[in-house]
């Protein structure tokens, strides 16, 4: 056992050097036209060493350290808390959910327009997780490329604006369509695929639909991407300070009030409130409807599922769509929010940040989902004076994270129907 | 009602059913027998759509069903249990109940969500129904509980009760005895009974427990490694010589 972790540990030290000498060790150095290899200083070959030795020693006593780590979880004053009875966790989440409303709805009336703005990307983090929390929390489908949906969203209010000069307004319900389109032509012939082969199918999706945005250069612009989409307008009026559409009026003359650039800013952001809302309300009243039990049937026994009459295609097609209907509902915010889109929005590190916020807050749970949103986009706003240790932070928070609470902040506890007068 | 003639299933080099016929009429108890890995279990995933059979036909009401995928046959009114109990675990028990009827259910979106009262009243009845099913099969009182925490034989009568309420024409048994003592194995005894006098289903068995099957089938089928051995009467089954020396002669 002991010689085992030692030949292990020597092996792991080994490869430490191996891998941290070319890296480290050797730099390539530019001599007027030729380049020539030199040896590092002595401080970087000291600290290769120690490296070394540090990994060495703790692959030697891995297994005592992994124990102290239970020890952590001790630490962790929630871990073996009695859960709370069904009633009274739904009314304290019913509780929460309403004060986070109440909150959110003083919020832009108090704190600077940086924070509204923030708080607009939050509530567009949120749109975007609780439609994927439909895809891969209740129905069970991991999908990496969700970030496609957004992009098709957003594209699509920037191109209908910038061609035929459709508004906000319009361009919401046909972006979520389009959106939801899309989930819909895609899923048709991948949902047959199951765990792993859909994640990679939908992560090459992902790309596809990134990259065909980067080279399409005649109609999107390519990486230069569209700009000047127009912010959204409250009944005809409009929030800059001059008007831009015809027949409009400007927001501050209609009211007789100063012109403020912080106007537009709080608008948008009431906009994403009242859709995340909207999301949140309509996801929640499609679980407890016959749809949104055949997703958690077919998650849990897919072959009882089918021996009932629900057809595995159409109960995954229909959480896919859903899910990339509110995927493009957040993408047409988002282009608004912006005014100016281009491909770079939409790298395979949005649809992981996504998927982050789902796991963490709780598979299925819409309250944790919403928190973690929060949380995962404030964090590192706040941990900006840390400037490149700040995704190291974040790295390490979703580690402990998981150690410590590996159902998320708040895991799935559904409410059932309940069979009255039993 | 249902027909199946000269069903085979193979699985490369193996046929693991060979020529297998047999037929099922209203309000009849048919039992299918055999030693272990005798290619029961295998019929009815052919019977059911979870295999697509590799020669034969099987006719519902005239009509060629082999082949067309299991939630189709299944909304035909031929719905079967499993050998090994499944059931939606973290559901509760009367959840069960409601994810079996949503083919009754109306699925439109949007009714749904603005909850109609043509949807109100659908789900109430379904609710309805799913009562119903629970005190037939003894369960009632367990109906908020989750699934996965009942006792294995309340799991049993759940499995066939979610099967009752998609109001099925034929109900397929995967050895519903297993694993239940001699009081339960009477219970399930009279259910199947009942299912057959008071609601006119057929049942298709599969079975080991022999007092079971000779008690209530109306006819047996036997196979052996995936070949029909005999059919006919229990009392012509109990009598046949061969059947004696394949299977009953070694239990």
């Amino acid at each position: 056992m002991m010689a085992q972790s030692f030949r292990h540990a020597l092996f792991c030290g080994v490869i430490t050097l191996i891998i941290a000498w070319p890296i480290l060790g050797l730099k390539l150095v530019a001599e007027g036209t030729s380049i020539t290899v030199r040896g590092a200083d002595a401080f970087t070959w000291a600290a290769v060493a120690v490296a070394a030795v540090v990994v060495f020693t703790f692959q030697l006593f891995r297994d005592r350290l992994m124990g102290r780590l239970e020890v952590l979880q001790a630490l962790n004053p929630l871990a073996n808390r009695e859960p709370l009875p069904d009633a009274k966790r739904i009314r304290l989440e019913n509780i929460g959910m309403v004060l986070l409303i109440a909150v959110a709805l003083v919020w832009p009336f108090l704190v600077s327009r940086g924070s509204v703005d923030l708080a607009t990307l939050v509530l567009i983090y949120i749109m975007l997780a609780l439609g994927l929390n439909v895809v891969v929390g209740l129905a069970g489908l991991l999908d990496l490329g969700y970030v496609a949906f957004y992009a098709v969203g957003a594209y699509t209010f920037a191109l209908l604006s910038s061609y035929w000069g459709v508004s906000f307004w319009m361009a919401l319900p046909i972006g979520a369509l389009l959106a939801a389109l899309f989930g819909l032509v895609l899923g048709f012939p991948v949902l047959r695929l199951r765990g792993d082969y859909l994640a990679i199918v939908t992560l090459g999706f992902g790309e596809i639909i990134r990259i065909l945005l980067n080279n399409w250069t005649s109609l999107t612009g390519g990486p230069n991407g569209i700009g000047g989409i127009p912010d959204p307008t409250l009944f005809g009026m409009e929030f800059g300070r001059r008007v831009r559409g015809e027949g409009n009026v400007s927001f501050h003359e209609t009211f007789g009030i100063p012109y403020s650039s912080e106007h537009k800013v709080i608008f948008l952001y009431l906009i994403a409130l009242v859709l995340a809302v909207f999301t949140a309300l309509v996801i929640r009243r499609l679980m407890r409807m016959p749809v949104g039990r055949s997703w958690e049937a077919l998650r849990e026994d897919e072959i009882a599922a089918r021996s009932l009459g629900l057809s595995r295609t159409g109960v995954k097609l229909s959480a896919f769509t859903i899910g990339a209907f509110f995927a493009g509902f957040a993408g047409t915010v988002f282009a608004s929010k912006q005014g100016f889109i281009s491909p770079e929005s939409f790298v395979f590190l949005e649809s992981a940040i996504i998927l982050a916020i789902v796991v963490l807050g709780g598979m299925g749970s819409q309250l944790g989902v919403i928190l973690a949103a929060i949380a995962v986009t404030i964090l590192p706003e706040l941990a900006r004076e840390f400037a490149e240790y700040r995704m190291l932070i974040f790295g390490a928070a979703m580690v402990l994270m998981m150690v410590w609470r590996p159902q998320g902040l708040l895991p799935m506890r559904r409410r059932h129907i309940k069979l009255k007068g039993v | 009602m249902l027909e199946v003639q000269n069903l085979s299933m193979r699985f490369g080099g193996l046929l693991a059913v060979d020529q297998v016929s047999l037929d099922v009429q209203e309000r009849e108890v048919v039992s299918i027998i055999g030693p272990n890995g005798a290619g029961k279990t295998t019929v009815f995933n052919c019977l059911s759509g979870f295999y697509r059979p590799t020669g034969g036909r099987i006719l519902l009401d005239g009509r060629e069903i082999q082949g067309k995928p299991d939630y189709r046959i299944s909304r035909l009114g031929l719905v079967r249990t499993f050998q090994h109990v499944r059931l939606f675990n973290r559901m509760t028990v009367v959840e069960n109940l409601m994810v079996a009827q949503h083919r009754h259910l109306n699925t439109n979106l949007l009714s749904g969500l603005i909850a109609t009262p043509g949807y109100r009243s659908r789900e109430q009845k379904a609710l309805d129904r799913a009562a119903y099913w629970l005190e037939r099969v003894g369960l009632l009182e367990l109906a908020n509980r989750d699934a996965g925490n009942l006792a294995y034989g309340q799991q049993r009568r759940l499995e066939i009760a979610r099967c009752m309420v998609t109001e099925p024409r034929i109900l397929m048994l995967d050895e519903p005895a297993a694993g239940l003592n001699p009081a339960e194995t009477r219970e399930l005894n009279q259910l199947i009974v009942s299912l057959k006098e008071d609601y006119n289903v057929s049942v298709v068995l599969i079975e080991h427990d022999m007092s079971l099957v000779m008690g209530i089938s109306d006819r047996i089928n036997v196979i052996s490694q995936g070949r029909p051995l005999a059919s006919g009467t229990p009392e012509e089954i109990r009598s046949n010589d061969e059947v004696i020396k394949a299977y009953l002669g070694e239990a």
